[in-house]
């Protein structure tokens, strides 16, 4: 009796575990976790499991990138458009050291990454040999979490938690170091998500009279304004928050990484707030009575002098991340919590309100941007091509149906003020890092998450050569990529302070640029230059029509600044106009 | 608020390897110094304790406790004022024992906990505990008799206040 129940338990195991090496494993963890795409370089110590990314090439595809970096960033892409997890893979070493750029990026922007990395065996772990490096202590501090695992047992439920903390919460990237003896020691693997990790509470619970105060708060307010970062999108809370905005009738204005929650149109959105956004959000933010952030974490550059901000306001903070709360700026209304969530308690309890003339402040100030500012960036009288105005005939060639995937730099916060939106998770670009060379590798896979998609990267001539060398995936992955570099042959943002804050003293900001058409050329793209505006409308034409990958060179006016702004350590109200 | 004052940080974490990285470098983000810091079991099987003291001004303390905990594997952390815990540090004294019968010595050790642990043919050790003030001022005094080695502790500090982390760990377990 005791015999057969043995036996039988035995042949229940069987079914539900299987025996396979720990690099097999990881395959099968991804698919698990319905992972079908990953960005990555091969090398020594992640051989195994690019072995078994041969064998399952059927049912996961691996995007070669031309450097580990390129492949973070091009899982940021994937994420940021698609809101799933973007995985990477590289080997020990240098492989592993190549993204950290791209971790560092994904933590500062709250982007869900898993980055898979080699290691040396663990009998040589702290031996300097080859290609060893502790992957670990480097990462810790720009990880969400990250673990080194030894023995190909611990592989399933590393690789669960890795997702699970990856996308759950505030989300943020997670690196999984597998030593190579690991990958290939073979076990009994079984799979279960991760729903729970007893350490880490995902999503804080929101307490119900702290949305009733910040309702009280907001009906009182006589002249409220919301300003709304990436939690929203990270939420997928846009609906609620339009809900919120057009009862309540609130002006709102958006971080860098808010952009596209809302359309550009929307009679209430009044733009970007901070160092190059708006002049009526930013010098109202220093005039409203209650000012509401949702899923936004007061970044100094979006509030220029703390001491200065909004100090005549009362603060309302809905997030999801309580180390966020009173880091920067002082709340009198802290709403923890998942922003949809919250926002939906949050909803009947406003009263409906139009705040017209409070709204109609934004508008005077409106029109003193355009005519000071937005005018002439957009409908130049002036020979040279503005970066505008490359965006502007964007807009209306898309329709305001294109994903922006901009860099770092001038072009960003032109592209950012005047990209116009339809859609969310329309404005991919790197904000808390301020990482030049994202775009390129960023488009890549942002392409390749959203195929149906027009996706558009853009950047600088000094961006682009950071990561350039990506034209080479885009090329062998044929990934329909729009590629606009905006070219002044300066690091133009730099070169804007240097003019502005140090007497025109342009060390190392000037670029001798090559023929940046004949090198897309060389990877076989579609590629045009554009030095005239009469020829630029037919160009972006031309581009948007293409199937392929297609790239376009604008050559703008050199010397040209991006205002409004905020110098550093000034007031959000002291924003300049020239 | 701007002024500085001593924080005893107790962070309860899972025990695993490298999370010790993890907190200092919160630390080392905001150029905190730790003046003192002990790693041991808790009250709860499984769950560490790491028992810091730094000198930060109180606006800052909320931050980088808030930042501790927001770790993956750290359960919960606090953070207490000298007036909240009961706490203690231990020093080992290592002298030359021609000083061992030495009356002036032995007056000094008279230290409400002072004691000598181990006396060999050359050299006797002695142990005290107490407040850092306290071990301060016994070292000054056994100094001039030549210390051969001297070594203090981490504080470890027990908090008056309850602290709610064996409920949370029922809760979630």
């Amino acid at each position: 009796m005791k015999e057969t129940l043995t036996i039988q338990r035995q042949i229940k195991d069987t079914q539900t575990t299987e025996r396979i090496s720990g690099s097999e494993a990881i395959i099968k963890c991804l698919l698990a976790e319905d992972i079908d795409i990953l960005y990555g370089y091969p090398g020594g110590a992640i051989m195994p499991v690019y072995d078994e990314l041969y064998k399952y090439q059927d049912k996961i595809h691996h995007v070669l990138a031309r450097h580990e970096q390129g492949a973070t960033h091009a899982a940021q892409g994937f994420a940021r458009i698609s809101g799933r997890v973007g995985v990477c893979i590289a080997t020990s070493g240098p492989g592993a050291t190549n993204l950290i750029t791209g971790i560092a990026d994904a933590q500062i922007d709250s982007t869900p990454m898993v980055c898979i990395t080699g290691q040396v065996g663990s009998h040589l772990l702290g031996s300097d040999a080859f290609q060893e490096t502790d992957i670990i202590g480097i990462s810790t501090p720009v990880t969400k979490w990250n673990y080194q695992i030894t023995k190909a047992s611990e592989i399933p439920e590393i690789m669960a938690k890795a997702f699970y903390i990856a996308k759950s919460g505030r989300p943020g990237p997670v690196l999984v170091d597998i030593t190579k003896d690991a990958q290939f020691e073979e076990f009994d693997f079984k799979y279960e998500k991760c729903t729970k990790v007893r350490s880490y509470k995902a999503v804080p619970d929101t307490d119900i009279s702290k949305v009733k105060e910040a309702a009280d708060v907001i009906n009182e307010a006589k002249k409220p304004m919301i300003v709304w970062g990436q939690g929203v999108i990270l939420g997928e809370a846009e609906e609620e928050l339009t809900a919120v905005i057009e009862k309540a009738g609130i002006p709102s204005a958006w971080t860098i990484l808010g952009a596209s929650a809302i359309p550009t149109e929307h009679p209430l959105n009044i733009g970007m707030v901070g160092m190059h956004g708006n002049y009526a959000p930013n010098k109202l933010t220093n005039e409203c009575d209650v000012l509401i952030a949702i899923g936004m974490r007061f970044d100094d550059r979006v509030t220029g002098n703390l001491e200065t901000y909004a100090k005549q306001a009362k603060v309302i903070h809905f997030e999801i991340d309580p180390a966020e709360i009173d880091k920067n700026v002082k709340t009198d209304v802290a709403v923890l919590g998942d922003s949809k969530d919250s926002l939906t308690q949050l909803l009947p309890l406003l009263n409906e309100n139009k705040h017209s003339k409070w709204l109609q402040k934004f508008k005077d100030l409106y029109a003193i941007e355009f005519e000071e500012v937005i005018k002439n960036d957009l409908h130049p009288t002036k020979e040279g091509l503005t970066m505008g105005e490359v965006l502007k005939e964007i807009n209306t060639q898309t329709k305001g149906e294109a994903a922006i995937v901009s860099d770092v730099g001038q072009h960003q916060m032109i592209a950012c003020r005047y990209a116009e939106f339809k859609n969310t998770r329309s404005n991919i670009t790197s904000g808390g890092l301020g990482t030049m060379g994202f775009g390129l590798p960023a488009a890549i896979g942002a392409k390749m998450a959203a195929p149906e998609r027009e996706v558009i990267s853009i950047s600088g001539d000094g961006g682009y050569q950071m990561t350039i060398q990506e034209l080479g995936t885009i090329f062998q992955q044929k990934a329909a990529v729009k590629i606009v570099v905006l070219n002044n042959d300066f690091l133009g943002m730099v070169r804007q302070w240097q003019q502005l804050f140090f007497d025109k003293r342009y060390a190392s900001t000037e670029m001798t640029n090559p023929d940046f058409v004949a090198i897309a050329k060389g990877y076989y793209l579609n590629a045009r230059r554009v030095t005239k505006r009469e020829e630029l409308a037919d160009a972006v034409k031309e581009m948007i029509e293409s199937k392929e990958a297609y790239f376009l060179e604008v050559c703008v006016e050199k010397e040209d600044n991006v205002f409004p702004m905020i110098p550093t350590g000034a007031s959000v109200s002291d924003i300049r106009l020239k | 608020m701007k002024e500085k004052q001593n924080f005893t940080v107790s962070v309860y974490t899972e025990n695993n390897v490298g999370i010790l990285n993890r907190l200092s470098a919160i630390f080392l983000k905001r150029h905190i110094n730790i003046e003192s810091m002990t790693v041991s079991k808790s009250e709860i099987d499984d769950v560490h304790r790491f028992t810091f003291v730094v000198i930060v001004p109180k606006t800052l303390i909320r931050k980088v406790v808030g930042q501790l905990e927001k770790q993956i594997e750290v359960i919960r952390a606090f953070y207490h004022t000298e007036d909240e815990i009961i706490y203690n540090e231990t020093a080992l004294f290592k002298i030359s024992s021609e000083h061992l019968y030495d009356e002036t010595i032995q007056n000094k050790m008279k230290f409400r906990r002072a004691h000598i642990i181990a006396i060999t043919e050359n050299y006797f050790v002695i142990e005290a505990s107490g407040y850092k003030a306290d071990i301060d001022n016994m070292y000054e005094k056994l100094k001039p008799y030549g210390l051969l080695q001297f070594v203090r502790s981490g504080r470890i500090a027990i908090t008056r206040p309850k602290m709610a982390i064996s409920e949370l760990l029922q809760e979630i377990n």
